[in-house]
């Protein structure tokens, strides 16, 4: 037994390193969004300051624009993850227990829209929502994010209902229920992880998507979180304080939804990543 | 309660052909098993009975109705799975209650069918428990009330008993029969356990290679087995088969020695031929043949013996504890009333 | 590979499960005829509806999918052979190959080609070199290891912006601690910010990309490594196998496939992955840091020439497509014949 103190040691080591590592940055903006202005300077390279303060948060709350990119942001990402959820539940589905003629292609499709890069649809999607009146407006993002996010939500699912037997909705059938009826009373109910996992990956992806929002909102009505951050971090690039605070702030609904939904999900990438 | 007509059934992925022309006639009230090896096409018929495989030709009548079109939901039949197929997310009560909600049952008569089969089965203080806090047995009986619930026209079993051990099964097998007796419900029950297929079979169908074998009573299957296939399949431990010729005046088997039987006349001489005997009829008697023990397999009840007969090898049930050992000597005899003859076609040679 | 390989029989039971309609559709007929026709009657359209069914499921991310990214897809393609800016009403008409033409004496261009090389490159190593061992180190069972995994897992759901900004702050010698720690260790000679040094700019995006991308790694080599059955791993210590034996004949050949197909699929996200560059850089400075996705999305958002970034774009689509086949082709051979 003793042989294998020094193993053990070395495991526990390397994964605190990694915790280190993982989280410090994020210590690092909780610690400069406590900090005193007063102190931010004198005391720049400290653990933590002598005292620590919420004002940056009251700053951003009550002088800024943030609670709108908030508010912006939670409807857009809220959106978007319920409508990717609902249509890649029944693609997913549909990928899961058909086969038919053209599912080869679907999924063809599907692959390739995860291969090319989002960047070439920039200007093209900006050109053809502009006369529909969708560039600077949260319909338009939700409707490109619902778009982008389907493929992979569609894999995702389809991963957690080929992990459900395909005797269960069979059984319904011949106690009476139509496909539909088994697929929302039967088959929906045990995809719930499946469900979790997909409304968090979607969320936190919404939420974090910044090229897009860049692209297609200007001012600050209808501007996202990531939108606004970055317009205020080039227009007040000096209250770090504040920049920070309001970082803390958006990282806080995207960090709780992942830590929900974090166990699910690795559940669905095993899934996945068994089929390869 | 329904009758069920198979008509020239066959099904095809494909060049692929898994059911080529299978007809059946089940009668009102009838248990039917459908036994066969892996692969023999069984499940595909019952699953094609449920309408959850589509029919490639051939016509199913339900109560003399052509039901091949019908969605599995219209057909008006329940199923018992191997793999119990439980919604996990509803209790034993909702589990066998789902069917009747579909139908929007009244609620009294949901309640009394749940309370009727729970007491048949025993499950009554098990009711509000999910699946997944029962144990095999249990899932097993669920299953089956889910069934019962329905009072549909036909019961359908998919291996049914294959996920218990070996005591359980001995113990539902039992109880499906007495469940079959009470509820005189036609059922069609797929297994590949051919215990099973004659303890509870009114009628056995054998099936191989896609094509329906035989159809019949178990002990016409076990005493007049239609070809080889049939008489290697039914019976535990199975058949003995010497290969011969035949003889003007009996079979001349490989080995040389010739067996005066008397056989339908009309085939020609020194035409090949197979000859069977089950284990259990072969005699250990004085005078006989001479045998040398390869293996002794004590089962309890009796014993297995592996003869080694000319070189040819030989099954042996005795239920007389001889306390043999390999290596020794005995002498066999076969009473040819227990012989069973297979043409070079595999086709029984009637007596 | 593995998904490749189930494609092929799927493939064959999916046309041939097409074929029995027609051979039920005529028997059909002849039982309508019967006492029951008029319970037969009305399955012909239920089968066409059951033969619809798949189509209606996958209907709307279809609908959505061509609408939204195949449309503007192929629309962008066009655009690379026009003149399309957006302040000027007076473009549109089709240049030809112009936009190739510049694009070839581009020195933006060639560097920002040079740079994603090494960005994606550099990231994709360390990502998966430090994803492995992580997924390694969580693959053995101890206490708190799901607390565990939530917390190095984290940084994955960070907001990608919020990444960049937050290692641009962590960069800046004015409110963070590396570059005071970099001095101390003696790696530079003063506090400076990296992200404005134009020779070691480039490390900034890097670290960050590799702090926010170790998660996607670890969590499906994670996943491959926990599908390995572990009686292979008993049977090899019975056989007399060392950890570093057990780990090159069973674990790697195990991850091999996921590996493959990770690695394949990250490259090409990586090198499109603009928005750590974009909110850290700009590309800056002067475009050391600049890669090909951030040059697009800075032609398109800054200089509005929609018709030049979609140039670009088409040229980065025709390379990764290269790269992608230079991946895949040879497996696919190396597949077939065994």
């Amino acid at each position: 037994m003793r042989r294998s103190i020094l193993p053990v040691f070395a495991h526990r080591l390397a994964i605190l390193c990694y915790i280190v590592f993982a989280l410090f940055p994020l210590f690092w903006l909780l610690k400069v969004s406590l900090t005193p202005n007063d102190l931010l300077y004198s005391e720049g390279v400290r653990m933590w300051p002598s005292r620590t303060t919420f004002e940056h948060y009251a700053f951003v709350l009550q002088h800024s624009a943030f609670p709108v990119f908030f508010k912006n942001s939670v409807i857009v990402s809220g959106s978007t993850a319920i409508a990717v959820t609902i249509i890649a539940s029944l693609s997913g589905y549909a990928l899961s227990r058909f086969t038919f003629r053209t599912k080869y292609w679907i999924v063809g499709l599907m692959l390739l829209t995860q291969m090319f890069p989002l960047v070439m649809l920039v200007a093209p999607i900006f050109k053809i929502l502009t006369p529909l009146g969708l560039t600077n407006s949260l319909t338009g993002l939700v409707v490109v994010y619902t778009a982008f996010n389907v493929p992979f939500a569609t894999f995702l699912m389809q991963s957690f209902f080929d992990g459900i037997p395909k005797d269960l909705e069979k059984a319904a059938m011949i106690d009476g229920a139509t496909r539909f009826i088994a697929f929302r009373q039967i088959i929906l109910p045990l995809t719930l992880p499946g469900i979790a996992a997909t409304l968090g990956f979607v969320f936190t992806a919404a939420w974090s998507e910044l090229l897009f929002a860049l692209m297609l909102i200007n001012g600050n009505n209808a501007a996202t979180f990531p939108v606004g951050l970055l317009t205020f971090v080039s227009k007040f690039s000096v209250d770090f304080g504040q920049m920070m605070a309001a970082g803390v702030m958006a990282l806080i609904p995207a960090a709780l939804f992942f830590l929900l939904i974090q166990r699910y999900l690795v559940q669905g990438l095993t899934a996945g990543a068994v089929k390869g | 309660m329904a009758s069920i007509t198979i008509d020239n059934l066959a099904k095809s992925y494909g060049t692929y052909s898994v059911l080529q022309g299978v007809n059946l006639e089940i009668k009102d009230g009838e248990f039917i098993v459908l036994v066969g090896p892996s692969g023999c096409g069984k499940s595909t018929l019952l699953r094609m009975i449920a309408g959850l495989e589509e029919v490639t030709s051939g016509e199913i009548r339900i109560d003399a109705s052509r039901v091949n079109e019908r969605h599995p939901k219209d057909r008006d039949i329940a199923m018992v799975f191997q793999s119990y197929a439980l919604y996990p997310h509803m209790s034993v009560a909702r589990n066998m209650s789902y069917s009747m909600r579909l139908r929007k049952a009244s609620k009294e008569k949901i309640e009394a069918a749940i309370a009727g089969a729970a007491s048949k089965l025993g499950l009554e203080p098990y009711l509000e428990r999910r699946p997944k806090a029962l144990s095999g047995g249990q899932r097993q009986r669920v299953a089956m009330g889910r069934a019962i619930v329905r009072q549909p026209k036909a019961f359908l079993f998919d291996e049914p008993l294959s996920n218990l051990d070996a005591r359980l099964r001995e113990q539902m097998r039992a109880e499906i029969k007495k469940m079959h007796g009470d509820l005189k419900a036609t059922s069609i029950y797929v297994t590949h356990d051919q215990i099973e297929a004659m303890t509870l079979a009114d009628r056995i169908v054998a099936m191989h290679g896609g094509l329906v074998q035989q159809v019949g009573s178990p002990l016409e299957l076990y005493d007049r087995p239609a070809n080889l296939f049939v008489a290697g399949f039914i019976g535990s431990p199975g058949m003995n088969f010497f290969e011969g010729t035949r003889h003007s005046d009996g079979v001349r088997l490989a080995d040389g020695t010739l067996l005066k039987v008397q056989l339908p006349p009309g085939a020609d001489d020194e035409q090949g031929i197979t000859v069977g005997i089950r284990p259990e009829h072969v005699e250990l008697s004085a005078e006989g043949v001479g045998a040398t023990v390869d293996l002794v397999e004590p089962t309890g009840f009796g014993i297995i013996l592996h003869l080694s007969l000319n070189g040819v090898d030989l099954k042996v049930f005795t239920s007389d504890r001889a306390f043999l050992t390999p290596g020794q000597q005995v002498s066999v005899s076969f009473p040819t009333h227990h012989l069973h003859f297979f043409d070079a076609g595999g086709n029984r040679i009637l007596r | 590979m593995t998904s490749r390989q189930h494609l092929l029989p799927a493939r064959l039971t999916a046309t041939t499960a097409m074929m029995p309609p027609t051979g039920t559709i005529l028997p059909m007929t002849t039982a309508f005829t019967s006492s029951h026709g008029r319970r037969t009657r009305k399955p012909f359209l239920a089968q066409l509806a059951d033969h619809a069914e798949p189509y209606l499921y996958s209907a709307p991310a279809l609908i959505l999918i061509i609408t939204v990214m195949l449309v503007p897809l192929v629309l962008g393609m066009s655009y690379a052979f026009r003149d399309i800016q957006l302040l000027n009403p007076f473009s549109g008409g089709f240049v030809g190959l112009d936009h190739f033409r510049t694009l070839s004496q581009d020195k933006a261009f060639s560097g920002a080609l040079k740079n994603t090389l090494w960005w994606t490159g550099a990231s994709v190593v360390l990502q998966f070199t430090f994803g492995l061992i992580l997924a390694l180190l969580l693959d053995k069972p101890f206490r708190g290891r799901g607390m565990v995994q939530a917390l190095v897992f984290l940084p994955w759901a960070v907001p990608s912006f919020l990444a960049g900004l937050n290692w641009a702050w962590l960069f800046n010698p004015v409110i963070g601690p590396l570059p005071h720690w970099l001095f101390a260790l003696g790696l530079i000679d003063q506090p400076g910010n990296l992200l404005s040094d134009p020779h070691h700019a480039m490390w900034g995006p890097i670290i960050a990309n590799v702090w926010w991308g170790i998660p996607f790694f670890a969590i499906t080599l994670l996943a491959a490594l926990q599908s390995i059955p572990r009686d292979l791993y008993e049977a090899a210590s019975i056989d007399g196998a060392n950890w570093m034996q057990r780990f090159l004949s069973i674990t790697l050949p195990f991850l091999a496939p996921t590996i493959a197909i990770t690695v394949l699929l990250r490259t090409v996200w990586v090198s499109n992955f603009a928005d750590l560059i974009v909110v850290m850089t700009g590309g800056g400075p002067a475009d050391r840091t600049q890669i090909v996705a951030s040059y697009i999305f800075t032609q398109a958002f800054k200089a509005l020439d929609f018709g030049y970034a979609s140039a670009i774009a088409l040229v980065l689509l025709v390379l990764l497509i290269a790269y992608s086949m230079l991946i895949i082709l040879p497996r696919q051979t190396l597949l077939n014949k065994g």
